[in-house]
């Protein structure tokens, strides 16, 4: 269980998150969604220990992920950040490798070898898997990088806005990747994401943000409302059930 | 389709390492047998004498420069991953212009401290120097990749005028000058030892390849995965700071080969950090091995700096390099 207590964050004189508390207990996919300059991914860094919080804490079953042993934490929790620019002339297979370095510190078992061709199979990247990532478009690239964050087999995985850079087939693939990772695979996933309609459609549970708040929790049945929504987004938006979806319309 | 140097040098080969090895050792041979003054071979096994020449001055220069260039290009190797910068590089980072000055400095308080205080105080020097470059890079706003090895160029070049001042004031200019040539001529039995050291640390580096290849994923990876990033980033700069310290107060400088040898190796074969190591130390000897051959040859009986040829040779190679794969080397 990951509990977020009163977690806050200040850069300079701007508070970008404001006192947020939440807990995700184990299981399910939670979307995060929100304005731009939410605070959003400041609140995943955070709860994945690549930023300090200035107050508050995060804990992973009672313990602060701040204060934590980070090797050990590494099997637990993942986070996967969104600008992902890989300076290493690496293959698909090499940095999904990297997502073993928790449990072999890079020296690969035969079973690290069967988790990443199950990762890279997941993904369908099993054909790119000899390809170098300066090869590949800005989508294979991405996919790449969530095949690492899956091989490192960890119960809590972050993902911030996984959807970049995704046409609408990848995207619909991804987002049914992580419902199967939460249900096949008792993963707890938390997404940062834009749409909110993949939210509306894939999570178990929806957390909205606003400058720096957390200004409503709840299924996505209670978030799709538009009222809600205008309120947070500041345009107007209609709210439509689809074949028994919440969907909403914004465009125009 | 972009051009794919990987099917042009088909380095992956499993013999491929061993043949570059055998290539390096014959070029050690061809390194002793050049010279002024001939080495007696016919004598050399029933006149205990005639090995003199080989042992004290043949012998220690080609392995002085088989370490200088092996840890040299390593040190390239690990800052450019922990920078993620293909364009980092000692000379490209004040660690060595601050490994300068410290050798200045010995030299205007201490000039008759034996080789391994001089080297300490070197090791030091560069230490500060390259922590101080990190720490400008790490609060950059906009860490552009050209950006990166232009504020170490920089910082190279107001500790390089510093020491250049302290020079002048001191009268040692000359002395300077010498010193930081990156001649192998005076490297003899007694004056080079330390460099063996370096051979140490190359297989530290070679055993910690992991944690510089996640180091060089970038800090939010690497703490993803689990990596100490801190310590990682110590204790290569701690190797980078020693390495440059023997070699600058044994040789002087030697420029280009910490950028060159790793790109090219990357270019070759990829980035897998442990696997490159070897190919990186094995290129690496043998540019400065060749370079030396053909500073002692091109004028013989004089001598042209290895430094020199290695500046000349290192600037096309690298032009080579940026223009072979224009993707790869993108700012």
């Amino acid at each position: 269980m990951i509990e977020v207590r009163n977690v806050s964050k200040v850069y300079g004189a701007r508070r970008v998150v404001e006192d947020v508390s939440f807990t995700l207990p184990p299981g399910g996919v939670v979307s995060l969604i929100g304005p731009n300059g939410a605070g959003k991914s400041t609140l995943l860094s955070v709860m994945g220990r690549l930023l300090p919080a200035d107050g508050g804490q995060v804990l992973l079953d009672g313990r602060d992920v701040a204060a934590t042993d980070s090797a050990a934490l590494a099997r637990r929790l993942s986070i996967l950040r969104q600008e992902n620019h890989f300076v290493s002339r690496l293959t698909v297979r090499d940095l999904v490798a990297f997502g073993r370095y928790p449990y072999s510190g890079g020296r690969l078992t035969a079973e690290d070898r069967d988790r990443v061709a199950e990762a890279l199979a997941f993904l369908d990247l099993t054909a790119l898997a000899d390809r170098y990532l300066d090869q590949l478009s800005g989508g294979q690239r991405q996919r790449a990088a969530v095949a690492m964050v899956l091989c490192q087999n960890t119960d809590y995985i972050l993902l911030d806005e996984p959807l970049n850079n995704l046409d609408m087939r990848h995207a619909v693939a991804m987002m049914r990747l992580i419902r199967r990772a939460a249900d096949d695979l008792g993963r707890t996933v938390v997404v940062v994401i834009h749409d909110i309609n993949f939210a509306s459609a894939y999570s178990d549970r929806i957390l909205v943000m606003k400058d720096g708040r957390l200004q409503h929790d709840g299924p996505p049945a209670e978030i799709m409302r538009p009222d809600l929504l205008e309120a947070v987004f500041e345009i107007p938006v209609q709210v439509r059930q689809i074949e028994g979806q919440a969907v909403g319309i914004y465009y125009r | 389709m972009r051009f794919s140097p990987v099917r042009f040098f088909p380095i992956r080969s499993r013999l491929a390492l061993p043949a570059a090895l055998m290539a390096v050792v014959l070029l050690s041979a061809l390194s002793m047998a050049v010279g002024t003054g001939d080495i007696p071979w016919r004598l050399l096994l029933t006149d205990p004498g005639a090995g003199d020449l080989l042992l004290i001055t043949r012998w220690p220069r080609t392995a002085a420069l088989l370490l200088a260039g092996m840890s040299m290009a390593l040190c390239g190797l690990i800052m450019q991953q922990l920078t993620q910068n293909r364009f980092v590089e000692p000379g490209t980072a004040g660690t060595v212009s601050s490994a300068g000055l410290g050798l200045l400095v010995m030299g205007i308080f201490w000039p008759a401290a034996p080789v391994a205080v001089k080297m300490l105080a070197a090791t030091g020097f560069a230490l500060a120097g390259t922590a101080l470059f990190l720490l400008i890079v790490s609060r950059l706003p906009l860490r552009s990749s050209l950006l990166v090895p232009l504020v170490g160029i920089m910082l190279g070049a107001v500790v390089g005028a510093a020491t250049v001042f302290l020079a002048v004031r001191f009268e040692m200019l000359q002395s300077l000058v010498g010193w930081m040539a990156g001649d192998f001529s005076a490297v003899l039995r007694g004056r080079y030892e330390v460099l063996w050291l370096s051979g140490g640390l190359m297989l530290l580096a070679y055993a910690v390849a992991d944690r510089f290849a996640v180091a060089g994923m970038g800090r939010d990876v690497a703490v993803t995965l689990g990596l100490n990033y801190r310590a990682t980033l110590a204790l290569g700069l701690a190797i980078v700071a020693a390495v440059n310290g023997m070699v600058t107060v044994v040789i002087g400088t030697l420029p280009f080969l910490g950028l060159i040898v790793p790109n090219l190796v990357s270019l070759m074969r990829g980035d897998s950090v442990r696997g490159n190591i070897p190919w990186v130390c094995v290129l690496g000897g043998g540019i400065v091995l060749a370079c030396d051959i053909v500073g002692r040859v091109v004028r013989a009986p004089y001598e042209v700096p290895v430094g020199t040829v290695l500046g000349v040779f290192g600037a096309l190679l690298f032009l080579g390099v940026l223009l072979t794969d224009r993707a790869h080397a993108r700012p």
